[in-house]
C-alpha cells in the first residue's frame, strides 16, 4: 500500500544543461570474466501490476515493470543527476520558461516503428486530456505550449518557471501510432505494452508473472540478460522461501530477512546482499490544530523524549538513520545544520513542566486546566514497522508522563474517516523523498484543506514564502539556500517528528555480474549486468 | 417434482435481487472509493481532477442510481468493467481465476472424502479403542494447526531444504517448453502441497461429522435387524449403516459450494496462486466494487443452487422426502 503513493510521487530534480553521454560499456569486472548474453532474471513482486499503460497505472509493480519497457525524454543517472534518455540533448531558454528538447534519431518502437517528436507531443495531449483517467495532469497542464517544430524537436513552454518542469519529462513517452483516436482506456497495450525500453513484453500471466526479453535493437545496445520474469508472489515470508529454493533472483530484504535470517555462509555463497538508504521517510505528525500540541514547546518536550536511535535499532535493526527533515542525508537539499533533539527525558519532563503540565494526582499522567496530556497515535494496518515504532514511541512518552493509545486501522477508512477531515490527534505515517526539494503540497499552508497533503494544519507565513520562491527557482544553489531555511524552520516548529529513514536491502543472485551500487540504486546500469555463460541457468 | 423445481428457480430471484441490493450498498458504506489509489496522498492530483476521475465511473451519482444502472448491465449477463486500472471485464477476470481455484478446491474436497469417510466410519465402528482416540488427537491437531504456518513449515522443509516439491506457483518457469503430459504433471508437482494443506484443516470437521452420523445410524432398529439376520459385520457397516450415514453428507457437500468459488485467501496467498479468493481480497481492499459484486452475485447463485441441489439429490437418495 504504502507504495502507492511512492510511484506516484516519483520524479523531480533540477539540474539541467549537463549532455548525455553514453555510460562506457562493462565488458569485464573484477573477476576478469567477460561479458555474455543469455540467461534470465527472476524477480520477485509483492503486487501484481495493475495496468502497463503508464499514463493509467499507478501501482508499484506496473511502474517497476515500465521503466524496463518504456523511455522517457530525460532520466537520473546513478548519481541522481539529470541526464538525457531520448532526447540527446536539451535547451532551457534564459527566462527559463521554454525547454527544447532534441530527441535521438535511432529510436524504434517495439513494433519496427521509428520515434519522432509527434510521440512525444501525443504523450503530452493524452495527459492533459480531460478524457483520459489519469493522476499525473496537474504538472503537464502547466505547460502553456507544446509543440513539434520538426520530427526530431519537442519544445514546451509555461507562463512561469517551474523548478520542476525538466524532471517532470521523464514521463514515458507513448506510442502515437498505436494509440491516437482510441480509449486509452481499453487499448490492448495495457496488457501488452510497446515501447521503445531494453526490453520488450513478452506476456502477462494474471496473478502469475510478467516476462519481457532483451530488445536486440536498443538504442544502448542490446541488454546482457536475456529475459526478465516478474514473479507474483504475494506473501513476503513466500518470497524469501522461494528465493532460497532459486526460485528468485533478486527481491527486497526486510530488515529482520537482512540481519538475521541471512547471515549464514551458505546464504552468502549463492547470494549478494546490498543496502542504501531509501526514498523515504517515516515520521510522527501532530495535528496542529489541536489544543494540546499548539504549544512548540510541547512539540519539543516530545521530541526529546523519542529515542530515535533506539527507533533505529528496534524497528530497522539498525538498518536505516535517524531522521533529522524531510530530505535524504547526504543529498543536496538536506541540510545537517538543523536544531537537534538528543534523547533526554529529563529535559522532556522540565519543558512539559514549563509549558504548564504537571502530574497534580500523581497518576504518572500530566495535566493542565482540568484535561489530562492523553492521546492516539492513528497509523495504517499493514506495515508493521509504523506500528512497532509506535508502540517504543507509546513507552517512551508515557515515562515522562503523557498517556498514549494506538491505533492501527485498515488504509482507505484510516484516510476517510481520520487523516483527510483531519479527525486524529497525531499520526505515524511516512512520505517518499524525490530527488526534487519542492515540497509545496505538503508543507504549504493553501494545502490544509480536507483531503490535501498538509493535514496536520502546518501554517508559517515564511513557510509559505520559501515554497512558492523554491518552486519558481531554478537555480540549485539559490534552492539549496531556500531549502535550507526550510529545514531549520521545520526542526524549530516540530510539526513532525522525523523519526527515520530506513534501508533498502536488496538481494541479488551471485551468478549476476556488473552490478554498481550507487546512490540512485543497484538498478541503474541493469542492462549491463551479465552471468558469464558458464554459471547461466536458464537456456532458454 | 418439476413445478417443484420450477417453483424453488422463480423464488431464487427476488432472493437474488435481496442479496446483491444488499451487498452493494454494504460494500458502498465502507470507507474509502476505487479512485482513492491513484488520487490519496498524492500530491500530483488536485481537486478537479478527483472529481472528474469520479465522475468517469459514475461514483458522483446517487446510490440508487448507480445500483440501477449496475443492475440494467447485470440483466444482459454483463458484469461490467474492473474499476481498477487494468478495466478489463469483469466476467473476464473471473473466467480467468476461477478454474484454477475450482481445481484446488475439488481436489481438497475429494482428498478430504477418500480419508475422512473411512476414518470417520472406522473410528464410530471401534468408538473408544486405540484407533479412535489417536485419530481424534490427530483430527484435532488439525483443526488447530493455522494453515499458513502449516504451509511455511511444508514449503520450508519440502521445498526450501530437501527440494522435492515447488515452494510456490503453479507451473515451472519453461512450462509452455514441455509436453502435455509433463505439463500436467508439473501442474500437479505443484499442487501437492496447497491440495494437502487445504485438506488438512477440512479433515477434522468431516470425519467428526461422519463419526457422528455413523454412531446415530448404528444406534438404529434397522441395523439391529441386519445384525439379527446373521448378516456379516462388513455388509451391516458398509452397505446398510454407511448408506444412511452418508446422507446429510449431501448437504454438507451442496453448501460446500459457494466455498469453492470464494477460495481461500490465505493459502492462495501463501502459495502464490492466482486464484479466485485472492482476487477477490484484492477486489475489496482496492474498492473495485463491480468485481466484488460479480464476485458476490456469481457467489450468492452458486450458494442457492447449491441448496436446490442438495434438497434434489437429498430427495432422490431419500424416498421419504420426495413423497413429502
Amino acid at each position: 500500500m504504502k507504495h502507492l503513493l511512492c510511484i506516484v510521487l516519483l520524479c523531480s530534480s533540477l539540474l539541467w544543461g549537463c549532455e548525455r553521454q553514453p555510460p562506457a560499456p562493462i565488458e569485464e569486472d573484477a573477476g576478469g570474466q567477460s561479458a555474455a548474453y543469455g540467461d534470465t532474471l527472476l524477480m520477485g513482486s509483492i503486487g501484481e501490476p495493475s495496468n502497463l499503460l503508464p499514463v493509467l497505472a499507478s501501482d508499484s509493480a506496473s511502474f517497476d515493470i515500465n521503466a524496463l519497457v518504456y523511455n522517457g525524454l530525460v532520466r537520473y543517472d546513478k548519481n541522481l543527476q539529470v541526464e538525457g534518455d531520448l532526447a540527446r540533448s536539451w535547451d532551457i531558454s534564459p527566462d527559463s520558461l521554454r525547454i527544447t528538447f532534441h530527441l535521438r534519431q535511432d529510436v524504434r518502437w517495439h513494433d519496427g516503428h521509428p520515434l519522432t517528436a509527434e510521440d512525444v507531443l501525443f504523450t503530452y495531449r493524452l495527459l492533459v486530456d480531460p478524457a483520459v483517467p489519469t493522476a499525473y495532469a496537474e504538472r503537464y497542464r502547466q505547460v502553456v505550449k507544446a509543440e513539434a517544430p520538426d520530427a526530431y524537436t519537442f519544445r514546451v513552454s509555461y507562463a512561469r518557471p517551474l523548478a520542476s518542469a525538466l524532471v517532470s519529462w521523464m514521463f514515458p513517452v507513448h506510442p502515437k501510432h498505436l494509440l491516437e483516436g482510441r480509449d486509452v482506456t481499453k487499448s490492448p497495450l495495457a496488457r501488452a505494452p510497446v515501447g521503445t525500453g531494453p526490453y520488450r513484453f513478452v506476456e502477462w500471466k494474471s496473478g502469475e508473472k510478467v516476462v519481457l526479453e532483451a530488445n536486440p535493437d536498443y538504442f544502448e545496445g542490446r541488454p546482457n540478460i536475456r529475459r526478465v520474469v516478474y514473479r507474483i508472489i504475494p506473501d513476503p515470508s513466500t518470497m524469501f522461501l522461494e528465493l532460497r529454493s532459486g526460485g528468485l533472483d533478486l527481491m527486497d530484504l526486510t530488515p529482520l530477512q537482512y540481519a538475521r535470517q541471512t547471515d549464514t555462509v551458505a546464504f552468502r555463497r549463492r547470494f549478494e546482499k546490498f543496502h542504501y538508504p531509501d526514498f523515504a521517510y517515516t515520521y510522527l505528525g501532530f495535528n496542529l490544530r489541536r489544543p494540546l500540541f499548539q504549544d512548540v514547546r510541547v512539540r519539543r518536550a516530545l521530541a526529546h523524549a523519542v529515542n530515535k536511535q533506539e527507533l533505529v535499532d528496534g524497528v530497522l535493526l539498525g538498518l536505516g538513520v535517524a531522521a533529522t527533515g524531510p530530505y535524504k542525508p547526504g543529498s543536496w537539499p538536506h541540510n545537517p545544520q538543523v536544531r537537534r533533539y538528543a534523547y533526554d527525558p529529563v529535559k522532556a519532563r522540565q519543558m512539559l513542566e514549563e509549558a504548564g503540565w504537571h502530574d497534580r494526582d500523581g497518576d504518572g499522567v500530566r495535566e493542565k486546566d482540568g484535561q489530562r496530556f492523553s492521546f492516539t497515535i492513528v497509523t495504517n494496518q499493514g506495515n508493521d514497522q509504523r506500528i512497532k515504532a509506535g508502540e517504543i514511541i507509546q513507552r517512551r512518552f508515557r515515562e515522562v508522563g503523557v498517556e498514549v493509545k494506538l491505533r492501527v486501522i485498515e488504509w482507505a477508512s484510516f484516510l476517510k474517516e481520520f487523516i483527510n477531515p483531519g479527525n486524529f490527534d497525531a499520526t505515524i505515517l511516512g512520505w517518499t523523498i524525490t530527488p526534487d526539494p519542492d515540497s509545496y503540497n505538503i508543507w504549504h499552508s493553501s494545502k490544509t484543506g480536507v483531503g490535501e497533503l498538509n493535514f496536520i494544519g502546518f501554517e508559517s507565513a515564511e513557510v509559505d514564502t520559501l515554497l512558492e520562491a523554491g518552486r519558481r527557482t531554478l537555480d540549485q544553489d539559490r534552492r539549496k539556500e531556500i531549502y535550507g531555511r526550510f529545514q531549520e524552520i521545520l526542526a524549530e516548529e516540530q510539526p513532525y517528528i522525523f523519526l527515520y529513514v530506513p534501508e533498502t536491502l536488496p538481494v541479488v543472485a551471485r551468478r549476476f555480474h556488473g552490478i554498481e551500487p550507487a546512490p540512485s540504486g543497484i538498478m541503474h546500469n541493469f542492462i549491463h549486468w551479465y552471468v558469464p555463460r558458464e554459471q547461466q541457468k536458464y537456456q532458454r | 417434482m418439476l413445478v417443484q423445481i420450477a417453483k424453488r428457480l422463480i423464488m431464487m430471484v427476488p432472493l437474488l435481487l435481496g442479496i446483491t441490493l444488499i451487498s452493494f450498498v454494504v460494500i458502498h458504506l465502507a470507507p474509502g472509493e476505487p479512485t482513492d489509489l491513484q488520487t490519496q496522498l498524492n500530491p500530483e492530483v488536485s481537486a478537479e481532477l478527483r472529481q472528474r476521475l469520479r465522475a468517469q465511473y459514475d461514483l458522483d451519482q446517487p446510490l440508487l442510481v448507480q445500483y440501477g444502472k449496475w443492475l440494467g448491465r447485470l440483466a444482459r449477463l454483463d458484469f461490467g468493467e474492473s474499476f481498477v486500472q487494468d478495466r478489463r471485464p469483469v466476467a473476464e477476470k473471473i473466467a480467468e481465476r476461477l478454474p484454477v481455484t475450482l481445481m484446488i478446491n475439488v481436489l481438497s474436497i475429494g482428498l478430504i472424502l477418500l480419508i475422512a469417510v473411512p476414518l470417520g466410519v472406522l473410528s464410530a465402528v471401534r468408538r473408544n479403542s486405540l484407533f479412535d482416540r489417536f485419530t481424534t488427537v490427530f483430527v484435532f491437531l488439525g483443526f488447530a494447526t493455522p494453515s499458513f504456518w502449516l504451509a511455511l513449515l511444508l514449503m520450508d522443509f519440502f521445498g526450501v531444504r530437501l527440494g522435492l516439491f515447488p515452494v510456490a506457483g503453479l507451473k515451472s518457469l519453461g512450462h509452455e517448453y514441455l509436453s502435455t503430459g509433463h505439463q500436467i504433471a508439473d501442474v500437479l508437482h505443484h499442487l501437492i502441497l496447497p491440495v494437502f494443506v487445504s485438506a488438512f484443516g477440512g479433515l477434522a470437521g468431516f470425519s467428526r461429522y461422519m463419526r457422528g452420523n455413523m454412531l446415530e445410524v448404528i444406534r438404529q432398529d434397522y441395523i439391529l435387524t441386519a445384525r439379527a439376520k446373521g448378516l456379516s459385520e462388513r455388509v451391516v457397516v458398509y452397505r446398510h449403516a454407511l448408506r444412511n450415514a452418508l446422507l446429510p453428507v449431501i448437504t454438507i457437500l451442496g453448501l460446500s459450494i459457494p466455498g469453492l468459488i470464494g477460495g481461500s485467501v490465505i493459502f492462495e496467498t501463501i502459495f502464490a496462486i492466482p486464484g479466485m479468493g485472492k482476487m477477490f481480497y484484492d477486489g475489496v481492499m482496492m474498492r473495485d466494487y463491480p468485481l466484488i459484486m460479480g464476485v458476490l452475485v456469481i457467489g450468492a447463485v452458486l450458494t442457492l443452487s447449491g441448496n436446490l441441489l442438495a434438497d434434489l439429490a437429498y430427495a432422490m437418495a431419500d424416498p421419504r422426502i420426495r413423497r413429502r
